[in-house]
Parts: C-alpha cells; sequence; structure tokens
C-alpha cells in the first residue's frame, strides 16, 4: 500500500448462500479524493461499504481501509473513519449539543477536546439558536450537515456517506457539498454514494457497480468521453439498463 | 377540474405544514409537486385522500367534497403512500387480490390496466411482498393502487431513493397510465423530474412558490446564469462568493452556476479575478435555466 492510497480494495467478495453480493471488485482511493460509489439499487453498495467499514466480513479478497486490514483490524478501522447514512445519523431525542457530547465520547475524545469541538462547529454552521434544540425538531437538511460535521468529530482519515441528500433540498445539497468539497480540501478522503447523477459530477472519480461487479471507474470526464456523452446520468443509463 | 384545492391551511402544534395552498388539476393532467423533505407535499396528500382534516380551506377530488363525500372519493382515487404499506407476509398476489376484493374487483376485471407494470412482477406473485426488491416493492404498490381502476392517482414521493434507471422506467410507466385517461398527482423531491409533468407547483415550507408548465416556469427566473468552471471546485465557490458582484453560486454538476448583481457580467474582469485567486483553467459562459435554478431562486 502506498502512502497516498487510504482505501485499497483487491477482489473482494461476499456471499450469501449462493448469492455473490460483491462479486470481486477492486479499487483503490487516494488521500484526499472524493470517491462517488453508484449503482443501482440491489447492485451491491451496501454490502461492499459494509466490509470497507468494518462491520461484515468478507467471504474472500483483500482490504486494507486507513492502513488496517478488514479481516483482522476492524476495530482500528472503525476509529479511524467517519460514517453517516441518511437512515441512521443522530439521536432525535438528544439536543443538538448532547448529540456532540455523545458521538464526541464515543469516538473517544476529551471533554476538553469536544467542548472546543462543539464550539467550532455551532460557530462554522451557524448553529446559535438550535443548539440546546431537539435534533427531531429540525429540517432534514440541518439534521444532515450536523450528521456529516459530526461524523468529522474525531478528525478521521476518511468519512463514509451513505445517500446523506437523499430527500433535501436543492440549496441544502449545495451547502452540504461545500462542506465535503472544504473535507476533502483539508485532506479528508470523501466516500460517498449518491442516487444524484448531478453529484456523481462533483466527485473526484466514480466507480458505478452493476450485480456485484463494478463496471467502470473512471474522473467523470473520461467516463463521458468513454461511453460517448454528455451527462454522468447518460453513462449510468447505459451501463445499468434493463438490470432488475 | 380533477382536483381542486382553495386556500387549505393545517398545522401541527405550532409547525405550520401546509400554509393557504391553493391549486387546480385538470382531468388527464400530469400534474407535479415539486419540494423536498418537510415542504408539506404528504400533508397535502392525506388531505386530498380524505386521511386527514384541514383546518381551513376546502378541497375537491373528483367533484368530491373531501369532507361531505370522503366514502366516494376512497372508492374514486388510487394513493401511493411514500413509504411501503404493503402487507409484508402476504405473498404478491395475495396483496393484489386483496385489494381487488376490499373495492368489489377482481384482478381479472382490470387487468388491463396494471397489465404492462404488474407482468413483470408475475414471476414472483408467490413472493412475499416483504422479500422484494426496492422496484419490484413499488411495482406491485402501483399495481394495488390501480386495481379498482380509480379516476384520479396519487404518487406520493414514489422515485424517492430509487436509481435513475429504476426513476426513468417508472416515469414510462406514469406517462402509459396518463394516456389511458388517468388524472395523476405526483410528488418529488427530484428537480429533474419535474419536466415530465404537464404543469408543476414548486413548493417549499408549506407555500407554493410557483405554478407553471416546466418549460415555462424557467422563465420567470430573472437573470442570465453563468457556467464557471476551473481546476479546483472548492477554491472557486469560495473565490466567486467574495466576488463583489456576486449574486447566487451553486455547485452544479461539474460546473458553478453563477449570477452576477449586475445586468451583464465583465468576463474579463472576472477571469483576471479567478486568476488572481490561484484558479487556473477558467471557463465561464452563459447556460440555460433549469427548474432546480428557479427553485434556489423562488426559496432563497
Amino acid at each position: 500500500m502506498t502512502d497516498t492510497n487510504v482505501i485499497q480494495v483487491e477482489n473482494l467478495t461476499k456471499k450469501f448462500g449462493d448469492f455473490v453480493a460483491v462479486n470481486a471488485i477492486t479499487f483503490e482511493v487516494k488521500k484526499g479524493e472524493i470517491f462517488g460509489f453508484l449503482g443501482a439499487n440491489g447492485a451491491g453498495k451496501t454490502t461492499a461499504m459494509k466490509m470497507l467499514i468494518g462491520i461484515s466480513k468478507p467471504t474472500s479478497g483483500n482490504a486494507k481501509v486507513a492502513g488496517f486490514d478488514v479481516f483482522t483490524n476492524s476495530e482500528d478501522i472503525k476509529k479511524n473513519i467517519g460514517y453517516m447514512s441518511q437512515k441512521f445519523a443522530l439521536y432525535d431525542d438528544l439536543t443538538v449539543k448532547e448529540n456532540i457530547t455523545f458521538f464526541g465520547g464515543i469516538y473517544g475524545l476529551s471533554r476538553k477536546k469536544i467542548e472546543e469541538k462543539r464550539q467550532l462547529l455551532v460557530e462554522e454552521l451557524g448553529l446559535q439558536n438550535i443548539v440546546n434544540e431537539l435534533v427531531g425538531s429540525l429540517p432534514l437538511g440541518w439534521k444532515q450537515k450536523i450528521s456529516f460535521s459530526v461524523a468529522l468529530l474525531h478528525e478521521p482519515k476518511i468519512v463514509f456517506l451513505d445517500e446523506p441528500t437523499g430527500g433535501v433540498d436543492p440549496i441544502t445539497r449545495r451547502q452540504f457539498w461545500e462542506m465535503i468539497y472544504k473535507a476533502s480540501n483539508n485532506g479528508t478522503t470523501v466516500f460517498v454514494t449518491t442516487h444524484y447523477m448531478d453529484e456523481a459530477e462533483y466527485c473526484d472519480r466514480v466507480s458505478i457497480m452493476v450485480e456485484g461487479r463494478i463496471e467502470a471507474l473512471d474522473t467523470p470526464k473520461k467516463l463521458k468521453e468513454q461511453f460517448k456523452v454528455n451527462s454522468m446520468n447518460d453513462v449510468f443509463l447505459k451501463l445499468a439498463r434493463n438490470i432488475e | 377540474m380533477s382536483i381542486s384545492v382553495k386556500n387549505i391551511s393545517k398545522s401541527f402544534k405550532d409547525v405550520t405544514a401546509v400554509n393557504d395552498v391553493s391549486f387546480e388539476v385538470k382531468e388527464g393532467e400530469l400534474f407535479g409537486l415539486i419540494g423536498p423533505d418537510g415542504a408539506g407535499k404528504t400533508t397535502i396528500f392525506r388531505i386530498l385522500t380524505t386521511l386527514l382534516f384541514a383546518d381551513k380551506g376546502t378541497a375537491t377530488v373528483a367533484n368530491f367534497d373531501v369532507i361531505e363525500d370522503y366514502k366516494e372519493i376512497r372508492n374514486n382515487v388510487g394513493y401511493m403512500p411514500g413509504r411501503f404499506s404493503l402487507y409484508q407476509d402476504l405473498t404478491v398476489e395475495e396483496n393484489l387480490t386483496f385489494f381487488a376484493t376490499i373495492f368489489g374487483t377482481t384482478i381479472e376485471e382490470n387487468y388491463d390496466l396494471i397489465k404492462d407494470i404488474y407482468i413483470q412482477i408475475e414471476p414472483f406473485k408467490k413472493r412475499r411482498a416483504g422479500q422484494l426488491s426496492g422496484g419490484m416493492k413499488q411495482k406491485l404498490a402501483l399495481s394495488c393502487a390501480l386495481i379498482h381502476k380509480p379516476k384520479v392517482l396519487f404518487l406520493d414521493e414514489p422515485t424517492t431513493g430509487v436509481d435513475p434507471v429504476s426513476r426513468k422506467e417508472f416515469w414510462e410507466m406514469l406517462k402509459r397510465l396518463q394516456k389511458k385517461g388517468i388524472t395523476i398527482l405526483v410528488s418529488t423531491p427530484y428537480m429533474d423530474e419535474a419536466a415530465l409533468c404537464d404543469r408543476i407547483a414548486l413548493i417549499q415550507d408549506g407555500k407554493i412558490l410557483q405554478i407553471d408548465d416546466p418549460k415555462e416556469i424557467v422563465k420567470h427566473f430573472p437573470t442570465t446564469i453563468y457556467d464557471i468552471k476551473a481546476d479546483n471546485i472548492y477554491k472557486l465557490l469560495v473565490a466567486l462568493k467574495e466576488y463583489k458582484h456576486s449574486y447566487s453560486v451553486y455547485p452544479f454538476g461539474e460546473f458553478v452556476h453563477y449570477t452576477d448583481k449586475r445586468d451583464a457580467i465583465d468576463t474579463k474582469e472576472l477571469t483576471l479575478f479567478l486568476k488572481d485567486k490561484g484558479l487556473n483553467n477558467i471557463i465561464i459562459q452563459p447556460t440555460e435555466t433549469t427548474i432546480e435554478d428557479t427553485f434556489m431562486e423562488l426559496a432563497k
């Protein structure tokens, strides 16, 4: 593994009985890269992501995340990555402040560090008026922005985002992507899944999974050239058409 | 009018979910409610399908009043809620038979209407609904909403979380249903789907921002939008926001969409400004307004 690759995956495979959910995928992600992980529903994205974040053991193959092996060091992986998904992000019945304190504690930050991080986060996101509100009462867009910041509290090398912007309004969706750009600019690697094809264009490189395999992987520009189309949406349609 | 909504408002405790909303949907029209999570779309659907009372205002569906004639409405509309609401432990066929029976009909009687859609899941008709993939669940839910041959079809975010291929197929199905004379009210957070509707209402925070034909709606945009690109998008965004003439700056696919406070931009000056900020490979060109641009401007 070279210094610049923070994710290195070789022939990673996951079977459930006879069903091959992830079929020998190979790729690497560089430090600070925004890596788009696309695919149709059921293509195997979530299964692949679960292996990379250390919560599902692969059937075969190799993968290193943040320098740690997914077979033998999955606990170290969990400490060195951030994760947010649309389904689970923050606790609705805790306040914004309580959520920050709670997750800071989980990630093993000191009280002093949590306090520092909290002040910084409140300032950057302009949370002054809502810091003592229950998260459940906030609009989805706010929750997602706070959730992303919380996933970065322990300054992980990589942050995994599973459909972070689904259903979010267009302005907030763009503010969210500005946060992603900023994190990437600071050297954090961003691994993101999305169904918005305009967001695929924001990524440095994009992989597209079809039936458990990575069928395409390149920069958005080169993928569009390769498939002779004008948008990532058309790349996606060409690759994933007629597959259910 | 197939659907007529007049000054409807609805609050939950101190949250105003729907705020004085009025619109009409013509017979046979495919009408889209376009707006993000929390805009009030589901509340409107629930009021129109007689599942919720409005605090104020009146509404009719298929010429029936949503309060007085709620039973007639229930017999004449199909409703596909945002969350999968079929019986997970009944099979595909059992679910469909169940819905046909409660509406006093049979699968055979209206098979023509659902054939297109049902044929794709028929090979799995003995499978329990809970075991279906997302795309198949969606097709079953649509079949169940259609089995009693409704006059009006309500689809609440049928494509949220669905991949682009399945979304495209779903819209092709809607177009075919429309040709069979069914009025369709559909909601979506995806702005690209708005272009596929006959007319759309842009909605945010319980208020309708604008109603028009999707081709017309972009004409309400007050100024020219420019596509701007450079070698580092994050630095470009920061720089454009600092530029004294900038009005709006949004990432948009491979470009940044930029509008200026002035009527026309000074391309030379802006290029120099960006070069000064350390950016290279700068492209600045006028571009077409999209529905998403319009939405963001109205919601600003």
